[in-house]
């Protein structure tokens, strides 16, 4: 019998990799000045990403945002912010507002997607299964977070 | 460093995720495309929402089974067979007219994850509503991993289960209430809140996700002596049991 804890094993690229964030900006002057390098040996970036990013000692610091995503209910886009590896910080900085069905749905998926993100920041997680979410269940999923922080 | 794809894709009613971690190339990106185009004849045909599906036809007896796309008798035999395998807990009419959702969806998954693979994406996941196939490695030496939502609490686990060439499905009343009919009684199935299956197909691990789901309590006996896929189920009293091969691919919390 093997069991963990499901908090364990959570290191800098494991979660790099699963939220494969573009650079946006760096808030650690410190790490910037010591060692900027590429985020390639941690992060892979999406082709068309500016590959810049800082870490110290093998540890990512700064502030990440994801590409702007296109849900059928308009824009979404998330940001992150790590310090020396750790995920601290999850913002939706951009959400769809078009209509009130849409404000119904912020009011409910953004704290959730908040917290979510940060639950999965702690143990590298790939994907989630779960019981069928409806495209309206979907927002409100671990797997948006997860998908929102990848876009 | 390895550069990753990704897309999201809304259709049979729910929502596609595609992680592909292989290095994008031209072969890829058609079979992305092609993937796509897949899931959406697979709900044109067979959705049991559209009135105008070739299964819904078929179901009103407007056509013959000769007449539908070859796929559709595919799917037909195939849930024929996962009818047997489970003691009716899994039919093609679970509530008395033809619907084989139950196996449609991780079959459209598992052959969408095919057709990224034969084109060289070795290493990839495709969540189809919950639903999980994965190909590959999530990067060098990486297993993927996949969390398992806890039917309580949408932005939690309850546990992840890790490996390469693995399939997820997951059945249960956390999206959509009770749903899910016992083709036994035509009663829904209400024993348990959620159950996963894991294995190596999501063609017959979908499918019988369904039909453990079905059997409540008595899954734990039939998913631990059938060969290849593991269980892990929590019910409503929120008490939580799984198959003796689970914890070999599973992290559990502790206590």
């Amino acid at each position: 019998m093997r069991r963990a804890l499901i908090t364990t094993g959570s290191t800098v690229a494991g979660i790099v990799l699963l939220l494969s964030f573009k650079p946006h900006h760096s808030t650690t002057a410190k790490a910037a000045a010591a060692t900027p390098q590429t985020t390639g040996t941690a992060a892979p970036a999406p082709s068309s990403a500016p590959s810049s990013s800082t870490t110290a000692g093998g540890k990512a610091s700064g502030t990440y945002k994801g590409n702007v995503i296109d849900t059928r209910w308009g824009p979404v886009q998330v940001e992150i912010t790590m310090a020396k590896g750790k995920l601290t910080a999850v913002k939706v900085v951009q959400v769809p507002t078009e209509n009130p069905r849409d404000r119904e749905i912020n009011q409910f998926a953004v704290p959730q997607l908040t917290q979510e993100a940060l639950t999965a920041g702690n143990a590298r997680i790939d994907s989630v299964s779960g019981a069928t979410y409806t495209s309206e269940g979907y927002i409100q999923s671990l797997q948006s977070a997860l998908d929102a922080a990848h876009a | 460093m390895r550069e990753s794809v990704h897309h999201v894709e809304h259709v049979m009613g729910t929502v596609f995720s595609f992680d592909i971690r292989s290095p994008r190339t031209p072969e890829i990106t058609v079979a992305l495309a092609q993937a796509v185009a897949w899931l959406h004849r697979v709900d044109r045909v067979f959705s049991t929402y559209r009135a105008d599906s070739q299964v819904s036809r078929l179901a009103r007896g407007e056509i013959v089974l000769g007449e539908c796309d070859p796929e559709v008798a595919e799917v037909l035999a195939m849930c024929e067979e996962t009818e047997r395998d489970t003691g009716g807990a899994f039919s093609a009419a679970p509530a008395g007219r033809l619907d084989p959702s139950g196996l449609v969806k991780g079959w459209a998954i598992e052959r969408a994850s095919t057709i990224l693979h034969d084109a060289g994406a070795r290493d990839h996941c495709v969540n189809g509503g919950g639903d999980v196939q994965a190909r590959g490695e999530a990067a060098p030496g990486e297993p993927w991993r996949i969390g398992l939502a806890d039917p309580a609490d949408p932005g939690a686990l309850v546990a992840v289960v890790a490996g390469t060439d693995l399939a997820v499905a997951t059945s249960g009343t956390a999206e959509r209430g009770h749903h899910i009919v016992d083709p036994r009684t035509g009663r829904p199935a209400a024993a348990l809140a959620s159950l996963t299956l894991v294995g190596r197909h999501l063609t017959e691990v979908d499918a019988l996700a369904t039909a453990a789901f079905v059997m409540g309590g008595a899954a734990r006996d039939w998913a631990s002596a059938r060969p290849g896929v593991e269980a892990f189920a929590i019910g409503c009293d929120r008490t939580r049991w799984w198959t003796p091969g689970f914890e070999r691919l599973a992290l559990l919390p502790t206590g």
